[in-house]
């Protein structure tokens, strides 16, 4: 009884914490405005893949971002390409980290000879190079987004397995899972109820890890034209600038707003994750309570709070 | 120290198991696919092929028409004996061959960006960890954070755009001039380094944030531990500390890290060598993809996965020296 207490309170500080975070809720925000954007923003634009003005025409009032090699509307095209790219990123970023929580969490649990076979399985997928795997078996495959998805997941859980699993191997030799298995808890109950929600930062931030190489690595397996360069993605707009020979004709405006919107994406997502671990790493914490009291010039090195000497 | 060795030689293990695991995998993949391969790639090449070219595909995959048993059997009797078939895209070249060559190029390239990205980038980080209440640590993650989000081959693009195109610093492409002759001469040797720069520049400037990040990460975490503040109060000079007590320890995350980086780095030269059009394994690998070569494809995914995992061997050896932990 006590110890849902205790754990009820953990998620919940956690949730309040990330919310109270600076870093944690502009990231938060910029997300959820690309993902309002990827979600009603084709409904409200011209059509991306027609021909609307001259090509290559910059920036003006009639095109905002003006027009690419095809007389097509870069604006549009930056909007309606956020659905597909977000869409497959986030979704392989929750397919990775429940196959890595899986995997790497039963390795590390059960140690010993389980470790050995699913640690076998993480290292093979581990040294399999991601990229050139992911050209082969794209260029296999029929092109599309469940190729996409496909590729990216079997090429990105293996690291996440790997970071799990070593992080549920320090927490297998805490005391408190000592102390739960003495008193007879089961393992199963041990690893969702006990352990888990000690490691939902590193959940956490996992996923977040994960959709960024999955929006990176889908972006440019399209770049290099292994998707479906038919459809308008963020991946196939710079696929199509550079087949338009974009720097040649120094048309700039054809790749800096894609680029741009990946980018910003992925800062965003990175921004979560320096707020979750400044919420949830107790040393930062702890430092940050210490900070407030004690004049910076005073503070040694190193995190324990240790005070200078006067000399 | 014995079980040091037998430590090593049951990751040796591991590591032929991984070899072999990819060997299947390479075999398997152009079966999975709906329909035959062969007719597959066939249809793709409508009758470009010449008939000798299909003949050496057919041997090059084991495609005939014998059991799959017996097709796993000669393929493997083939790799082992370092035959990786003939290339269609420049038949009759051996696969082995082609590949030698572009090996050379993505070792030099990735490999020394890796080593000073890793170098630079670690020891900012523990500098950065070190001296948290410095300006540094509050400017220099956040702007290597941005930097990079950015598409890797988007800021490549724009670096050759504006160092290559409009300020003509740097080459557009290919490891060395024409003008000199490859051999052990200053002027050829002046020319490979002149044309690493910018493709090598690219490359450390955005794995550079990560290294310092994950070793200020480590470093922070390694510095509060009790030992550091017993080292602290027994009155050990600071950069004793920094270096010998908290870095050495912190390193270890790391240090797993550049194994999987050399994996990372080695596939992520792909995007460096095709937009700077660089004549190594990932150039030559986006070509094979063009031209539906696939025994080159083949043979390139496999000397990565072999050099990957001697890379990852290596830095199991490294981790046994650093860490005592790992000897019991």
């Amino acid at each position: 009884m006590k110890n849902k207490i205790q754990h009820s309170s953990i998620v919940t500080r956690w949730f309040a914490g990330i919310i109270s975070n600076k870093k944690a809720l502009a990231g938060s925000c910029i997300i959820l405005f690309f993902v309002f954007i990827a979600i009603i923003g084709p409904f409200l634009i011209q059509s991306p893949t027609d021909f609307l003005g001259t090509p290559l025409s910059p920036p003006s009032f009639k095109h905002l971002f003006g027009t690419n090699g095809q007389g097509q509307d870069v604006f549009s095209q930056t909007i309606s390409g956020a659905r597909q790219t977000l869409f497959v990123g986030f979704s392989a970023g929750i397919l990775v980290v429940l196959i890595g929580a899986l995997i790497g969490g039963i390795a590390g649990y059960y140690g010993g000879q389980t470790d050995d076979i699913l640690s076998l399985i993480i290292n093979i997928f581990l040294v399999m190079p991601g990229l050139p795997l992911m050209v082969i078996l794209a260029s296999w495959l029929p092109p599309g987004p469940g190729t996409l998805l496909g590729v990216l997941v079997l090429t990105g859980w293996a690291w996440n397995a790997r970071v799990i699993r070593s992080q549920m191997m320090t927490f297998r030799n805490r005391d408190f899972v000592s102390a739960a298995i003495i008193s007879g808890e089961k393992n199963i109950r041990i690893i969702v109820v006990e352990i888990m929600p000690r490691m939902l930062s590193l959940l956490a931030s996992s996923f977040i890890g994960a959709s960024i190489y999955a929006i990176g690595a889908q972006v440019g397996l399209e770049f290099l034209g292994l998707g479906d360069i038919s459809t308008v993605t963020w991946g196939t707009n710079l696929y199509w600038a550079s087949n338009d020979l974009a720097l040649l004709t120094e048309s700039w405006w054809t790749f800096v707003p894609t680029g741009l919107s990946i980018a910003i994406v992925s800062f965003a997502l990175t921004l979560i994750n320096f707020g979750i671990d400044e919420v949830t790493n107790p040393r930062l914490i702890s430092e940050r309570l210490w900070r407030n009291k004690v004049p910076r010039n005073m503070i040694t090195n190193g995190i324990t709070p240790v005070l200078k000497k006067h000399e | 120290m014995s079980k040091s060795i037998s430590y090593l030689i049951r990751r040796l293990g591991f590591y032929l198991v991984a070899a072999f695991a990819a060997l299947t995998l390479n075999f398997i993949i152009p079966r999975m696919m709906p329909g035959d391969p062969a007719s597959i790639i066939f249809a793709r090449f409508r009758g470009k092929l010449k008939p000798e070219a299909i003949e050496a595909m057919r041997q090059s995959f084991g495609l005939t028409n014998d059991p799959l048993l017996v097709q796993y059997w000669s393929y493997l009797k083939g790799i082992l004996g370092g035959n990786l078939g003939t290339s269609i895209a420049y038949f009759p070249e051996p696969v082995a061959d082609i590949i030698s060559s572009g090996l050379f190029w993505t070792i030099f390239l990735a490999g020394s960006s890796l080593i000073v990205a890793f170098s630079i980038g670690t020891l900012l980080g523990v500098f950065i960890a070190w001296n948290r209440t410095g300006r540094l640590d509050t400017l220099l993650p956040p702007t290597l954070a941005f930097l990079g989000a950015f598409p890797y081959f988007w800021l490549a693009m724009l670096s050759l755009y504006i160092f290559g195109f409009s300020l003509n610093w740097f080459p557009l492409g290919h490891a060395y001039g024409n003008e000199v002759t490859p051999g052990p001469n200053l002027s050829f040797i002046l020319s490979v380094i002149y044309h690493a720069t910018l493709p090598a520049f690219t490359m450390i400037f955005v794995s550079l944030g990560g290294w310092m990040l994950s070793m200020r990460n480590t470093m922070i975490s390694t510095l509060g531990a009790d030992y550091i503040t017993f080292a602290n109060a027994k009155g050990i000079s600071s950069r004793l500390i920094m270096l010998r007590y908290a870095a050495r320890n912190a390193i270890l995350p790391n240090l797993t890290g550049f194994g999987m980086a050399l994996g990372f780095i080695l596939s992520g030269a792909l995007l460096t060598e095709i937009i700077f059009s660089y004549p190594g394994q990932g150039y030559l690998l986006l070509q094979a993809v063009k031209s539906q070569d696939f025994p080159l494809m083949q043979g390139i995914f496999m000397t990565i996965t072999f050099a990957v995992l001697a890379a990852n061997w290596l830095v199991d050896i490294a981790i046994l020296i650093f860490d005592p932990r790992t000897r019991k």
